[in-house]
């Protein structure tokens, strides 16, 4: 049984998901960054894609968060997002009718957010 | 019917009208005090990871960034005042900008020009009427903010204070909004919000960020930098503090507007109740007067006919 670690995954304006995990990786502005039990204190600036979880019980909690931080100090990790769902939450057929909505009005900032949302739909299939 | 009695019936059902306004604006207010409370409620772990993020910056690592650091001689500082956009709130709104009118005469001491921005139509009517004019103002959404209305009051702030001071940009960024304590507190207060004070306002979350602070000593791996951290931290811990003080602010309003109507509801009753004694009062004088014409009138035909028998 690998060590956990705490993890509460805020949005602005609400607590999307919180529990023990053993792994998580994001995708920071340098990478993708996968955090375990025991590392170094961490601050990052996350880039808007899917966020993985790995719970204790060995499920994958994917979620699709949209600009935020990845914080880790004391064995407690936290995931700082102005927008965050998980991918049980998105509504797919929706999230590609705005992907096709924002592509064909140019709108590069719905198009990113509509991806993200189908790629952690995906992810977590 | 008597006037008098007439215009008593009159304003008796004047004051049942607006008594049922009140009723109902009150219970109105009642239930959105509960579903703001909510809100503020589900923004606190926001808000509060976000401070402990920036507190871990700003203590873990010594660099010096704009928005921490104190300017020596502060020149320009900018003042959000919230308010609502609706009256029949009690001294809601006139409580809020009278706290920051009493920050503005401050800061003007301290020698320091004061840029305002407004959100709600009260405050903003406040100023146009004094000819005073306001940086910026917001109105429209203040008895139910979102998170991407914070973002629309906080983008010209953060803007003004990254911005240099000569070109017009602000040294300090004060915020007064009404603080909800209980459904029958509020206190409007004045906090600074950039340069980062490690200490809040209150004494007791001073010292919680404090202990943070020395918590969170350890070293902090910085992912990509420190700086690009500290860059993109701020002006989100900044729309984060000014989305809690809106929702906190929304919370009051509504408290406040029940409390008002709640007097005024009991007002209305109690003038029902007394003016309803006095259209009885002139009911009665009415019947007795009535009386007594028809008992004069019949002894002086009685008188009348008993002398003309003789």
């Amino acid at each position: 049984m690998a060590a956990e670690l705490h993890v509460e995954l805020v949005a602005a304006d609400r607590n999307v998901w919180s529990g023990e995990a053993t792994l998580v990786v994001a995708r920071t502005t340098s990478g993708d960054i996968g955090v375990m039990a025991g590392h170094q204190p961490l601050l990052g600036v996350l880039e808007s894609g899917s966020v993985t979880i790995r719970t204790s019980s060995g499920e994958n909690v994917v979620a699709a968060v949209h600009g935020g931080f990845i914080s880790f100090a004391e064995n407690k990790l936290s995931l700082l997002a102005e927008i965050a769902e998980l991918a049980d939450e998105i509504d797919v057929d929706r999230a590609e009718r705005s992907l096709e909505r924002a592509k064909a009005e140019a709108d590069a900032a719905a198009e990113r957010r509509a991806e993200v949302r189908i790629r952690a739909v995906t992810a977590a299939r | 019917m008597g006037a008098q009695l007439r215009v008593y019936k009159r304003r008796i059902r004047s004051v049942t009208a607006t008594k049922k306004i009140t009723k109902a604006m009150e219970m109105i207010a009642a239930s959105r005090v509960v579903k703001a409370q909510r809100k503020v409620a589900a923004s606190a772990p926001y808000a509060t990871e976000l401070t402990r993020a920036v507190t871990a910056v700003a203590t873990g690592a010594n660099n010096k960034h704009a928005l921490t650091t104190e300017v020596e001689n502060p020149t320009r500082a900018a003042v959000l005042l919230i308010t609502s956009d609706r009256g029949l709130a009690g001294g809601y709104s006139s409580n809020a900008i009278k706290a920051a009118e009493h920050l503005t005469t401050q800061l003007t001491n301290e020698r320091k020009h004061v840029d305002t921005y407004v959100v709600g139509r009260k405050g903003l009517a406040y100023y146009n009427f004094r000819d005073r004019g306001v940086s910026e103002s917001w109105t429209g959404f203040t008895d139910n903010p979102t998170y991407a209305d914070a973002k629309r009051v906080a983008a010209p702030l953060i803007e003004s204070i990254t911005r240099d001071t000569a070109d017009g940009g602000v040294d300090e960024l004060h915020i007064v909004f009404t603080e909800f304590v209980s459904m029958m507190t509020q206190t409007p207060v004045e906090q600074r919000m950039l340069p980062l004070t490690l200490a809040s306002s209150t004494a007791e979350e001073s010292a919680e960020v404090f202990k943070q602070g020395a918590e969170v000593r350890p070293l902090f791996e910085f992912e990509p930098s420190a700086e690009d951290v500290l860059d993109a931290l701020l002006p989100r811990y900044v729309e984060s503090r000014i989305y809690n003080a809106l929702l906190q602010a929304a919370a009051s309003e509504h408290a406040a507007r029940r409390r008002a109507m709640k007097s005024a509801t009991d007002n209305a009753g109690d003038l029902i109740h007394n003016l309803s004694r006095l259209a009885n009062a002139a009911r009665q004088a009415e019947i007795t007067q009535e009386i007594s014409e028809i008992v004069g009138g019949a002894s002086a035909l009685a008188d009348a006919t008993a002398g003309s028998d003789k």
